[in-house]
């Protein structure tokens, strides 16, 4: 069976655009810190953007007359950033955020590229519902939307949905995320059948018993506020099961959201075995622990939850030595009513589009816990590669999407003032240093500080 | 106390609040001993009782408080409420605060439910139970009863013996006699053992006599007869052989060793027949401190001038 991966993005001419190049259709980005993992730059560059695409990347570029300029000095310019998990609500909960406005806040966010989770109402589980998604971005969406489509029919976990077809129409990955299979048989096939689709499998791991019911991670803090935990061993259980089959069935399969130690040991021994595993991590999970939750903070709950200061010390050293490949928001929007309730009632999730930059350059990078190349990697060439989409690389000739961070601005977060139509993040109130401030989608300012 | 708008948990008060409410609760004991046991200390105020779990003790044993402070009283329970309406907490709760209530007592099942209507609520809120968190006023009056027998907390062994992991009794417990310089021992199955739980900075073990070695209190708390169908423990019958006070087990403990229990009981289950009702028991007692102890929690928490304690 051929598998091609079609450019399925429409060209966003559609959108008006306030912002765009020079009367010559030209736009140069100058003096500032280019940063593209993928080819090793990392100094002071000129690019020049003509149209959609990069022209030239230079030391030094001559602006022609009808050039737009931009003065970039102290400012970092890497490839439009690419969060591979997201949920945009829509169809089905537009109260909560819509493909239109979580677009929007991934260009405010500095993304260019967003993957979309298939467990809307009602799912993304035939092709129909893939290309209303691809046909909604791009009339509404100021970046690019890359559709997940579900593994299974209704995200159930019982019947294959047909993922060749889900394939033909766009999707770029297939996942029940939010749901875990219980089924081994049945996300054994799942998994054959998407290996020779080409397409890989996104696992949400969480065994689908132990912890059933909790609300939080199971250890001292859970013991102390009274609320029934998620153990840690729910994720690692599942880890182990999705990494034998991938061994068994030689598919692709990459590991959604890790938050313990133990995955991250199961992860780093497949990645030694030479498994097609890779695996993400999200920025609360890097930097919050579940002594967050203290209080009842309903913005600290979300699944997996916040675990032990143990977990997420291994965590950060998985991403650190690359066992974690990724750093993704899963951004997971949620309207008021269904947060401020009580602990046990409330939802499930936070935000993070607009806040993924900063929590990343102030608690990873200024840090020293991790570099900037690297941290820049874990949100471009390295969703890039395991989507297998064109996307995270400033070269000559590739799609002009590109991102401006300044990483000196600081900012306290205000979720009020976020273009996500939610307001449910753990970071309200921080002061955070680092923020994107210009966000190029095929050679268009889609955002601008 | 002072100060505070709300009582949420043991856990947030310091060892002098926890001795002070000890202290005023002794004066209101003596209150209810009068042939008239009733002061005029809450007249004016208004205090609603929102139970929307089951319960007699408290409910009572507050409804009582309040009246013997002369306070007006509303009672909530859960069914027949707008609560099967659907209505949530927060819209309930603000509904009846708008009714210039003074004071909410809150049962819930919701672990923090208290703390979430203490946020938005200008009132004071007094958590009656929630989840499996806290319920500070029978950790409150299980302290006093002890008090009232021992004269003192500090050194004290107390056992409290059962399902620890679902307790908010056990917590509340364990957070106020800690405080106080007790030494606490959980004792149960590790299937109704929370993790961390030595954390707080009891000892921990599954071997009934080994706690009971020595004990000066044992507290026994109820088994929930279902958990006996979950995967958490095989039969009542198993516990009753491997956690059940008995006379005999008892004779490990102290002469003069003190048995009390939050209640209901499972007779013959947690609790052998005649250690309930036998001469170490002090559970009744409990029941009757239990009164005195609220009416202290709920006049500290009045904002009543020192001026107007009872004589």
């Amino acid at each position: 069976m051929s598998v091609r991966k079609k450019n399925l993005f429409q060209n966003l001419s559609a959108l008006p655009s306030k912002n765009s190049c020079g009367e010559d259709g030209k736009l140069l980005l100058r003096n500032g810190r280019v940063i593209d993992p993928s080819s090793g730059i990392d100094s002071r560059m000129d690019v020049l953007i003509s149209k959609d695409k990069i022209e030239l990347i230079r030391e030094r570029i001559e602006a022609e007359g009808g050039t737009r300029v931009l003065e970039l000095e102290g400012k970092l310019v890497v490839p439009g950033l690419v969060d591979m998990h997201v949920h945009l609500r829509e169809p089905g909960r537009e109260d909560e955020e819509t493909i239109s406005s979580g677009g929007a806040a991934a260009a405010s966010g500095g993304f260019t590229s967003i993957a979309c989770m298939a467990n809307t109402q009602p799912p993304i589980d035939t092709s129909g519902m893939v290309r209303y998604v691809l046909e909604a971005a791009s009339r509404t969406s100021p970046v690019k939307v890359f559709p997940v489509a579900a593994a299974t029919v209704g995200l159930r976990g019982e019947q294959m949905a047909e993922i060749v077809d889900l394939r033909d129409a766009g999707a770029v990955a297939i996942s029940d995320d939010g749901n875990f299979t219980g089924n081994s048989e049945v996300a054994r096939r799942v998994m054959e059948y998407a290996r020779m689709a080409g397409l890989p499998v996104i696992s949400h791991c969480e065994d689908p018993y132990v912890g059933k019911g909790g609300v939080m991670n199971e250890g001292y803090w859970s013991t102390a506020l009274g609320l029934k935990g998620i153990p840690a061993a729910s994720e690692v259980a599942a880890v182990g099961r999705e990494i034998a089959l991938a061994e068994l069935t030689r598919a692709r399969i990459h590991i959604a959201h890790v938050s313990t130690g133990g995955a991250v040991d199961l992860i780093r021994q497949a990645k030694r075995k030479g498994l097609a595993v890779t695996a993400e991590a999200t920025p609360h999970h890097l930097v919050l622990s579940d002594e967050a939750v203290s209080g009842y903070d309903t913005n600290a709950k979300m699944n997996p939850p916040l675990r032990s200061e143990e977990d997420r010390r291994a965590v950060v050293e998985g991403l650190r030595d690359g066992t974690i490949d990724v750093i993704a928001s899963d951004h997971a929007p949620h309207c008021e009513e269904e947060k401020d309730v009580e602990f046990d009632e409330a939802a499930f999730g936070v935000i993070g589009l607009e806040t993924t930059v900063g929590v990343v350059m102030t608690f990873l990078v200024n840090k020293g816990v991790l570099s900037l190349s690297q941290a820049i990697a874990a949100l471009t060439a390295a969703p890039s590669s395991v989507l297998d989409i064109k996307a995270g690389r400033i070269a000559r000739g590739q799609a002009a999407d590109i991102t401006v961070i300044d990483p000196q601005l600081e900012w306290t977060v205000d979720p009020c003032s976020f273009a996500s139509r939610s307001r449910n993040s753990p970071f309200k109130g921080w002061t955070l240093t680092g923020k994107s401030v210009l966000t190029i989608v095929d050679g268009k300012i889609v955002y601008q500080a | 106390m002072t100060g505070r708008k709300d009582l949420l948990g043991l856990e947030d008060l310091s060892g002098k609040e926890i001795e002070l409410v000890l202290d005023t609760a002794r004066s209101f004991k003596e209150v209810l001993e009068r042939p008239i046991p009733k002061v005029p200390t809450l007249r004016g105020k208004t205090i609603a009782n929102l139970f929307f779990e089951p319960s007699t003790r408290t409910r009572i044993s507050f409804e009582l408080a309040e009246k013997r402070l002369s306070a007006d009283t509303v009672s909530f329970t859960a069914a027949g409420s707008s609560v099967s309406k659907g209505e949530n907490l927060k819209d309930t709760a603000r509904n009846i605060e708008a009714m210039q209530i003074d004071m909410i007592v809150i049962r819930h099942h919701s672990s923090g439910a208290p703390h979430f209507l203490a946020r938005s609520l200008k009132c004071s809120v007094i958590n009656a139970g929630d989840g499996m968190h806290e319920h500070p006023t029978q950790g409150l009056l299980d302290i006093f009863t002890i008090r009232e027998y021992k004269k003192r907390i500090e050194g004290l062994k107390v056992v409290i013996v059962g399902d620890i992991a679902h307790s908010r009794v056990a917590r509340s417990n364990i957070w106020g006699l800690l405080k106080l310089g007790a030494k606490v021992v959980v004792c149960g199955p590790w299937t109704l053992m929370p993790l961390g739980i030595e954390r707080l900075g009891v000892g921990v073990t599954s071997n009934i006599d080994e706690a009971l070695e020595g004990a000066d209190v044992v507290n026994v708390l109820r088994i929930q007869l279902e958990r006996q169908k979950s995967s958490l423990l095989p039969t009542l019958r198993e516990y009753a052989r491997c956690f059940g006070i008995t006379r005999e087990r008892l004779s490990a403990a102290k002469g003069d060793v003190l048995v009390m229990h939050p209640g209901p009981m499972n007779r013959g289950v947690e609790i052998a027949q005649d250690v309930a009702d036998g001469p170490f028991s002090v559970i009744l007692e409990q029941v009757t401190n239990g009164v005195a102890v609220r009416m202290a929690v709920l006049y500290l928490l009045s904002g009543i001038e020192a001026d107007d304690k009872p004589e």
